[in-house]
């Protein structure tokens, strides 16, 4: 909030200052879900953010939002930055969707982006990413290092985008270790730094040697660096936070999207659709490598990430058995992306059941 | 069997770990309330102190100093609320809620330089012979030394509220401000010494989680702690046993969750993620649903300004 008025002063001190301009910036706003932070899913938005203000410097006048609640208040946030003549608003938590579709319906002018969802309007689209991808990287690298054949995933919230992602994660691991197992706790929240130390330590106890996490903080890295076991960064390179335990980091970078997607809406040529960018979009990277890990095993991931980009491999290709030992994609197929997006039951490999939602 | 043991040792270490926050913020909260003075910036407090800590930490390579440091600035935070609340007889309820929204902005500018500068982390304890003992050794000789604090001050209130004329005072000045100062008791310095013992608390119990619980900085990264130490003041109707139990209670609930989810075990991990919360109110409701007794136990004048001119 506070973040938003300097950045609003700011932007009106600038307006003072250079009321001539040629034509007025567009101004566009970001909805957080959580706070910036130097790590995790909101700073990479942000990162995306700070590269629009470079990179069109004097075109755009950004803001954000940040901490907002998914619900009703992230409503009264998106409202309000509407009314406040942005033209452009990026909703960047999926929790965000019937808020955003809601507001949208008021503003018929004002394009709205929602990133993970599904909910599109004639000015509303939606972005997201295959993290997947990098997820299934992550495993085959969790599946190398791995000494017990344990991995532990600490998860948000059990909703596809997550589901999706432990699913990648275990497909890479036992592609590398055909008996590797994943257990999988759920800290119901994105981020509680607390929590997830705890559930880290949880998932140690029960013989995982590779910490894997779907939430926020740095935490799981720290709990894995103090127990010496490892773990792999999620949304930004989390190496300072563990570095004898950071084997790699999947990262997002949403900044040539937000630059594509801002351009699109100064020529008047947005169109409201489903995005989907990955590996080959640039949106997924792999970065953050440990030392530990050997040239072999990086040359395996850079393997399979060409594989992935040409379209030669997915890593929701067949056959594929759910945890009940169901085939749900026969031999020779890919899912295809409207069950990606949907998927909520556990492949083989994963340990436990999914709790119901 | 003996896997089974270590596992439960592991669970039980990391309860206290996961209780010694709440235990140490609401000690002093209850301090505070018992005087009178409901103090709703616990979270804010925590935040303040939390990066207070950390930053005097790295700064100076020293746990004891960020510990203290975290302590004077959750003091110097409960300061400008008894300013507000007992000088300027401000309503506390709104000036707490101030107190919680100033401390999260605050920490959150300060932090801003050490979002990514991680701390080694204060370790626990580990006597040679004493901490290798098997199941023994962790669980008593184990843990970190704000937990052995933590009990210390626990038994240092209790004793405090129920054997010392200082406690007679402080709970006289909360159950009836007027009569204490008609006895020539200094109601307002007994309520400003109570509110800063509770800012203190809170200093400590963000430092915990900056030096010790996750050693490093985040915005908010007290995640709601701070309502929940409020909360279990309440429930355990201001005695200190009962918030010793639970904030035990809480911490445990939620760390079994983790470990049954860990081991596979198929809950409604919703369900699972309410129970630290619901098991608490259960059992505190439980052992105090005499209704009688909690008026009893409330502080009288809990929640209003004392005008000593009057």
């Amino acid at each position: 909030m506070k973040s938003l008025r300097i950045l609003s002063a700011v932007a009106a001190l600038a307006m003072i200052a250079a009321p001539a301009h040629a034509q007025e910036p567009l101004k566009i706003g970001f909805v957080y879900v959580s706070p910036v932070g130097s790590a995790g899913w909101t700073y990479q938005h942000e990162l995306g953010r700070q590269h629009l203000e470079k990179t069109l410097a004097g075109k755009v006048k950004t803001s954000f939002v940040e901490s907002v609640p998914e619900g009703a208040d992230a409503e009264r946030v998106i409202r309000r930055l509407a009314q406040e003549g942005n033209r452009l608003i990026f909703t960047t938590s999926f929790g965000y969707m019937d808020p955003t579709n809601k507001v949208a319906r008021s503003f018929p002018n004002v394009v709205f982006e929602h990133a993970t969802g599904y909910k599109t309007a004639k000015n509303v689209g939606t972005y997201i990413i295959k993290f997947e991808e990098g997820r299934y990287l992550a495993g085959l690298v969790a599946g190398r290092m791995s000494k017990t054949g344990t991995a532990g995933y600490v998860a948000a919230f059990p909703i596809p985008e997550v589901i999706r992602g432990i699913n990648a994660f275990t497909i890479g691991m036992r592609e590398v270790n055909p008996k590797a197992k994943v257990r999988v706790v759920w800290v119901s929240s994105w981020y509680d730094p607390g929590k997830e130390r705890e559930a880290a330590e949880a998932l140690i106890a029960q013989g995982a040697d590779v910490i894997m996490q779907h939430t926020d903080s740095t935490a799981p890295v720290q709990a894995a660096e103090a127990k010496n076991v490892f773990a792999i960064g999620y949304h930004s390179d989390m190496s300072k936070f563990g570095p004898k335990a950071h084997l790699v980091a999947s990262t997002h970078d949403w900044t040539d999207y937000y630059v594509k997607v801002v351009e699109a809406v100064m020529k008047g040529q947005w169109k409201s659709q489903a995005f989907v960018g990955g590996l080959k979009e640039g949106m997924v990277k792999m970065a953050g490598w440990g030392p530990m890990v050997t040239g072999d095993v990086k040359k395996m991931v850079a393997d399979k990430e060409t594989a992935i980009k040409t379209g030669k491999f997915a890593p929701f290709q067949g056959p594929l058995k759910a945890q009940d030992g169901k085939l749900v994609v026969p031999a020779g197929k890919v899912m295809p992306d409207k069950e990606i997006l949907d998927m909520s039951y556990y492949v083989e490999g994963v340990e436990g059941q999914l709790p119901k939602k | 069997m003996i896997e089974d043991a270590e596992v439960l040792v592991v669970i039980l270490v990391a309860t206290l770990r996961a209780g010694t926050p709440l235990v140490l913020a609401a000690l002093g909260e209850l301090i505070a309330e018992k005087a009178g003075v409901l103090n709703l910036g616990v979270e804010g407090m925590m935040l303040a102190g939390a990066v207070a800590a950390i930053i005097a930490t790295l700064g100076t390579g020293s746990y004891a100093l960020g510990a203290l440091v975290g302590m004077l600035a959750g003091t110097a935070m409960a300061l400008l609320f008894g300013v507000l609340t007992l000088s300027l007889r401000a309503n506390q309820v709104a000036a707490g809620l101030a107190l919680t929204i100033f401390g999260l902005g605050l920490s959150a500018f300060l932090g801003l330089g050490y979002r990514d500068r991680p701390l080694e982390g204060l370790k626990a304890l580990s006597l040679s012979g004493l901490s290798d003992l098997p199941l023994i050794g962790p669980l008593l000789f184990g843990h970190d030394i704000f937990v052995y604090l933590s009990l210390v001050l626990f038994a240092a209130v209790t004793w405090f509220l129920a054997k010392t004329r200082g406690g007679l005072v402080l709970r006289a000045v909360g159950e009836a401000p007027e009569a204490a100062h008609a006895l020539g008791h200094r109601v307002l310095a007994v309520r400003y010494a109570a509110v800063a013992f509770g800012g203190a608390m809170s200093g400590l119990a963000g430092a915990y989680l900056t030096l010790v619980y996750t050693p490093m900085w985040a915005d908010q990264m007290t995640a709601g702690r701070g309502w929940i130490a409020l909360a279990l003041v309440v429930f355990a109707t201001w005695k200190p046993w009962r918030v010793l139990l639970g904030a035990y209670l809480f911490g445990g609930v939620t760390i079994a969750q983790l470990h049954l989810q860990a081991q596979g075990v198929a809950v409604s991990s919703h369900i699972l993620a309410m129970l630290p919360y619901v098991a608490t109110i259960l059992v505190l409701v439980v052992i105090a649903r005499d209704a009688t007794r909690i008026k009893l136990n409330a502080p009288a004048a809990l929640g209003k300004p004392f005008d000593p001119g009057r």
